[in-house]
């Protein structure tokens, strides 16, 4: 079991390293995915499959995608399709493949065998449950707030600019003389003003 | 290992998304040292903590990412470096 950890863990720095070293953030990111996952399979070597579970799920899933969004959305435009060929190239692949299928025939590996993990160090999820709602319960509200400020701020933060936006076409209207109440519903959209 | 591959990538990359992934990187690291002190000493304190570490790893990246859409916007760059002409 120990060798599984240790090829584990080795593909996680590896696919680190080779992160840090990409100038292309996509090409990045794929290792990004590829070093959680490494990660992921090392919680599940070392007796926590609950952890690893939550690791591929919002890790790789929930937090990969926002930035998979970013980058898409900073990259509006006409030459889009064009740069996403030219960065999906086929060459591309084969790092974060690589990576991947050793972490795959590793799972496949220890789901053969039965018993995965090191037993005598497993901590089941029941334990942590109840001391998340044990203990740990002023934590968990904590975390409840902190997921509902990060959500506030997230909002303020992406609205604001669509504000400025009515806040502008509101000035325009009134220097052009235009009773501001004449075109309410126009504001903050791309569609000229009208003028008398 | 893994966190001062995180902190190495915060320090020499100028891209912020990059920058931000380096962050993940540390927190991921942090985490998996929890978790394994926990699995070692078989405790769940060590899983609880990654937890939260979780939750506020979502919470920064999502926060982290509005920033540097606003920031595109205002500088129509991702270059840290163009940051450093802000005055508060």
């Amino acid at each position: 079991m120990e060798v599984a950890f240790y090829i584990a863990a080795a593909v996680a720095i590896i696919a680190t390293m080779l992160m840090l070293r990409d100038l292309n953030v996509v090409h990045a990111l794929l290792y990004l995915i590829v070093s959680l996952l490494a990660v992921a399979v090392v919680f599940y070597v070392i007796g926590a499959p609950f952890m690893a579970a939550l690791e591929v799920i919002i890790y790789a899933g929930a937090i990969v995608v926002l930035f998979v969004f970013v980058v898409m959305m900073l990259n509006l435009g006409e030459h889009a399709v064009a740069m996403e060929q030219r960065w999906l190239t086929p060459g591309i692949w084969i790092g974060p493949t690589a990576l991947a299928g050793v972490l795959l025939g590793e799972v496949a590996y220890l789901a053969a065998r039965g018993g995965a993990q090191m037993e005598a160090q497993m901590v089941a999820p029941k334990q942590v449950g109840i001391g998340l709602f044990g203990p740990y319960l002023i934590g968990v509200e904590l975390a409840s707030m902190l997921l509902l400020a990060g959500l506030v701020g997230a909002y303020h933060l992406g609205v604001r600019r669509r504000q400025r936006t009515e806040i502008r076409h509101a000035r325009d209207t009134h220097e052009r003389r235009v009773a501001p109440s004449s075109d309410v519903v126009l504001a903050g959209t791309d569609r000229p003003a009208r003028t008398p | 290992m893994l966190f001062s591959l995180g902190l190495i990538g915060l320090l020499v990359r100028r891209n912020l998304i990059v920058v931000l992934m380096s962050l993940e990187v540390m927190l991921n690291a942090a985490g998996l040292a929890f978790v394994v002190a926990g699995s070692r000493w078989q405790q769940a304190d060590g899983q609880i903590v990654f937890l939260f570490i979780l939750t506020m790893a979502a919470t920064e990246v999502a926060i982290g990412l509005a920033l540097v859409l606003q920031v595109y916007h205002q500088f129509k760059s991702l270059d840290a470096d163009v940051l450093s002409e802000m005055r508060g």
